[in-house]
């Protein structure tokens, strides 16, 4: 590593950090974990396999008459590495099919909170282990992407009662996948309404203000918060217009080009979760989704372990010092309805 | 439709005549139109009112109020709402009854649309059932049993999802069921094509009946053969609605304007409305009436008659003129409702 041309005596050096870790950085590689969330036909793989450009996932939608019809949510990770200039990424998309997909959805978000959950008590647990590894792997869910529904005219049912609990455990990002049977004015009525919606639950989605921000990411969190739901098309079809190959959707009275912002707000999202807020996603989910978790863990522990030693207390003869509990984290951890 | 024996109107009705049941009439068009009776079912934001209103080329359901967000995750029960519009179709009234059934799958919870639908559709044959039944009829009974189901179908490119699968296998021997592909300008020509393919082999897979354009006994003509066929080959319909109308070379057109391009309604290309269209309110709708009352309410009937104990009504009808005062009782006697169900022939 070439030191800076300054060779005044003063010169300090220390602004060669940042060539220091990103070499540690890319030597170490990072996890990324996204999941997806919404009814089975709403383009959740194909978007996700639009966003990192590869054939990541396999839509998992009923396609034969001899498939059964799933009953439960199922939880369905797939980890692949992916390799951009040097720099490695240990990518996994978590599908949920079956969510939302049967006429009694009632706790079909049970499954999915869960994961998320575990996700973040694995990760306590090995954090409180008295031999802990230099690095753990970061099974966490930095990004939730969830699906919504075209034609709806705002927020279902459903989709209140899972965001609200899915806004609490990690990172949620709605978008609405299939948005190319919405015309403009659609489009536009449906996110300000859902935009209203949200903010009357108090369904904080990602970006989360926060008073660190400086002028420039307050302003560009405010430029993405507008967009807020991403109205994308999603496409793995390269097609042919006018001798130019275009990612897109070929209909009967014309071609979509997902990359054209007039079509859909696809280039926006990528640039939003990977170019400017990829380190932010990760970074934010572990101070404070991961921090929300493991403060409220400890403090069970904590009562755990009072409430034993006051039964021991007033037990007597057959009460001893309670013995050191283990962080049982998985034991504690009760999954919310 | 089967010839009648040229009775009027106002004939007191005797029970072996099929044509002759209550609400069978064949109405003068002149003065009133064929009443028929349409259900739509379907999720919210599948095109159901949009479908309905450029059916009718005019606004017949307003378009549903925002409303406030205090609403959004309370979900609202599924309600049935009429609405009746006079149409007319080369030449011929018809009254259009349209039974909508807004908050059908919009909640968490949706076990209980399936019986409630079903307790409607068949609350309709029990009217008509109750009718037949009276010792003094009313000759002006409004027949409000449902021709056919639209059932609105979420364009997800996969196969049936268990909600599809639960409403038409539960309804499919109630009443005429056509299903129709719901924003289907969602879906490339391609995928289309294809979704239309693995929605029909689950239908027959799952065996689930529905309104598939049988060839009714006399339908000897080639042509009957052929168009039914074809209908049959188009199954879902793919429907795309709009209420904005454009001028085009003078002509005014239907359309959804898009950034990449403009859905044409009526364009047979873009969207099988215009088939349809011709289905319900012209080719198909004798048939539709007739499979409805000949067939499906026959078996309705059979069914409820033998499964319960149905007492023949006590008291004959001894006195002639005590029966209904408009009856021009040409001879036909009233009859006591037997009490072994007739054994109707159900047409196919």
């Amino acid at each position: 590593m070439s030191a800076p041309a300054n060779d005044s005596q003063d010169y300090v050096g220390f602004d060669t950090i940042t060539q220091q870790m990103e070499r540690k950085f890319l030597k170490r590689g990072f996890n990324f974990n996204v999941i997806l969330v919404g009814e089975s036909g709403m383009g959740k793989s194909t978007l996700v396999n639009s966003i990192f450009s590869s054939h990541l996932v396999d839509s998992q939608g009923r396609r034969t008459a001899q498939e059964v019809i799933r009953k439960t949510t199922e939880i369905s990770p797939v980890t692949q590495t992916l390799e951009e200039n040097g720099v490695r990424v240990r990518l996994t998309i978590i599908d949920t099919p079956g969510f939302g997909d049967q006429c009694n959805n009632e706790g079909c978000w049970v499954p999915v909170i869960k994961y998320i959950k575990d996700q973040h008590a694995a990760y306590l647990e090995r954090e409180l282990k008295p031999q802990r590894d230099r690095v753990i792997n970061d099974t966490r869910v930095h990004a939730c992407l969830y699906f919504l529904n075209p034609g709806s005219r705002g927020l279902r049912p459903l989709d209140v009662e899972v965001l609200k609990r899915l806004t609490e455990v990690t990172n949620v990002i709605p978008v609405i996948a299939k948005s190319d049977s919405m015309t403009v004015e659609e489009r536009t009525a449906f996110k300000r309404r859902i935009k209203e919606e949200l903010v009357f639950h108090r369904i904080a989605v990602y970006p989360y203000p926060s008073e660190e921000d400086c002028d420039e990411d307050r302003a560009l969190n405010s430029s993405i918060r507008d967009l807020v739901p991403f109205a994308v098309v999603g496409s793995e079809e390269i097609i042919d217009v006018n001798g130019t190959p275009v990612r897109g959707r070929r209909h009967g009275w014309g071609v979509i080009n997902i990359f054209d912002e007039t079509h859909s707000d696809f280039v926006h999202l990528r640039n939003f979760m990977l170019r400017t807020h990829l380190s932010d996603l990760i970074e934010v989910t572990s101070q404070r989704h991961y921090e929300q978790f493991r403060t409220s863990q400890l403090r069970q522990i904590k009562e755990l372990r009072a409430q034993q030693a006051a039964a021991a207390a007033s037990g007597g003869i057959m009460g001893s010092m309670p013995q050191q509990v283990p962080p049982q984290v998985p034991a504690v951890h009760q999954p919310m309805a | 439709m089967k010839e009648g024996s040229g009775e009027e109107q106002n004939v007191a009705p005797s029970v072996y005549s099929h044509v002759s049941r209550p609400g069978s009439h064949r109405y003068k068009s002149a003065k009133k139109g064929l009443p028929f009776n349409v259900m739509l079912v379907g999720e919210s934001g599948l095109g159901r009112t949009t479908f309905l209103n450029t059916l009718c080329e005019r606004v017949v359901i307003p378009p549903r109020e925002a409303g406030n967000c205090e609403q959004a995750h309370i979900a609202e029960p599924m309600q049935f709402k009429h609405y009746t519009v006079d149409m007319e179709e080369d030449g011929m009234k018809i009254v259009l009854n349209i039974i909508d059934t807004p908050g059908f799958g919009d909640g968490i919870d949706n076990e209980n649309c399936f019986t409630r639908i079903q307790e409607y559709i068949e609350m309709q044959y029990d009217n008509v059932l109750a009718e037949e039944n009276r010792i003094k009829r009313n000759t002006k009974f409004t027949d409000t049993r449902i021709h056919a189901l639209l059932y609105f179908i979420t364009p997800t490119g996969h196969s049936l999802r268990e909600i599809d699968v639960e409403l038409m296998r539960r309804l499919g021997s109630r009443i005429n069921i056509i299903p129709v592909i719901g924003r289907s300008d969602s879906l490339t020509p391609r995928e289309l094509v294809l979704f239309k393919q693995r929605v029909m082999n689950d239908i027959s897979a799952n065996g689930i009946p529905i309104f598939n354009f049988p060839n009714s006994d006399d339908d000897e003509d080639e042509e009957s053969v052929e168009e039914n066929a074809e209908l049959r080959a188009m199954l879902p319909f793919a429907v795309v609605g709009c209420e904005e109308v454009i001028n085009e070379e003078g002509r005014p057109v239907r359309v959804r304007k898009y950034p990449w391009g403009v859905v044409q309604v009526d364009n047979d290309e873009h969207s099988d409305f215009d088939r349809l269209r011709y289905v319900l309110l012209n080719s198909h709708i004798a048939d539709l009436r007739d499979r409805t009352q000949n067939g499906l309410y026959e078996l309705y009937r059979t069914e409820k008659l033998s499964g319960t104990n149905i007492i023949a009504g006590t008291a004959a009808a001894t006195n002639p003129a005590a029966v209904a005062p408009t009856a021009a009782a040409t001879g036909s006697p009233v009859v006591q409702p037997p009490m072994v169900p007739q054994s109707h022939p159900v047409a196919a």
